[in-house]
């Protein structure tokens, strides 16, 4: 299976990267994903989202999901 | 109803005058309420000298669509727009225009405050800021 895994604004900075793509044998927790993504510590604010609409830490991606990682939004 | 991201300067209030031409029915709506959010030049007591903002492209429609959407099952309102700056922007450029148009004032004035403080704090945007020190990232919103 294939995850892509995109990070935003000082998120994208602190690790260094703007997307990866993993290929685990089976669905992983976000905060797995992570993990496997980057050494950096997951700042406690971070945001996640996958497919586009709001998850938490522990929610699991499946084959094909878009897993996004952000900090608190500044819009506006 | 309308979300539009712009990387370019836009005019609120031609756009707005625009909108209300092309999709509101003369005589229908008694009420048209907007907020215009600008680029300051000043932030936690810093100048800033230009602002950039970064979006999510995708996430960043859906989620102005998902609360335009609740606004009106909310309240009785006619139509919605909302438009949002991304790129880089200097002090008194516009960044925001959230408008409602309904037959009535206090849906509109409702209904516009609701979809301004829902962008804020779900549709995903960040600003960075350039001071005369260098660059930071806004990490929180100001209350009000």
């Amino acid at each position: 299976m294939t995850i892509t895994v995109k990070f935003f604004a000082s998120l994208r900075e602190r690790v260094g990267k703007a997307e990866a793509r993993l290929t685990p044998a089976s669905g992983m927790s976000l905060q797995e994903i992570w993990q496997q993504t980057t050494p950096v510590a997951m700042p406690d604010n971070t945001l996640c989202a996958v497919n586009m609409e709001y998850v938490d830490h522990n929610h699991i991606a499946r084959d094909g999901d878009e897993v996004a990682f952000f900090p608190p939004v500044t819009g506006g | 109803m309308a979300v539009e991201i712009h990387a370019q300067a836009f005019d609120p209030w031609q756009a707005m005058q625009h909108y209300q031409q092309q999709h509101i029915t003369p005589g229908k709506h008694g009420a048209c309420a907007s907020f215009i959010g600008s680029m300051r030049d000043f932030n936690e007591g810093d100048d800033v000298k230009t602002l950039s903002l970064e979006h999510y492209p995708g996430m960043t429609e859906k989620y102005l669509e998902k609360i335009c959407d609740e606004a009106r099952s909310r309240w009785d309102i006619m139509d919605c727009l909302i438009i949002h700056r991304v790129g880089e922007m200097h002090p008194n450029d516009p960044i925001v225009l959230t408008a409602v148009w309904s037959a009535h004032r206090g849906a509109a004035f409702d209904a516009c405050r609701y979809l301004m403080e829902e962008l804020k704090s779900r549709a995903p945007f960040w600003k960075k800021e350039t001071l005369k020190q260098g660059e930071r990232w806004v990490d929180h919103n100001t209350q009000e």
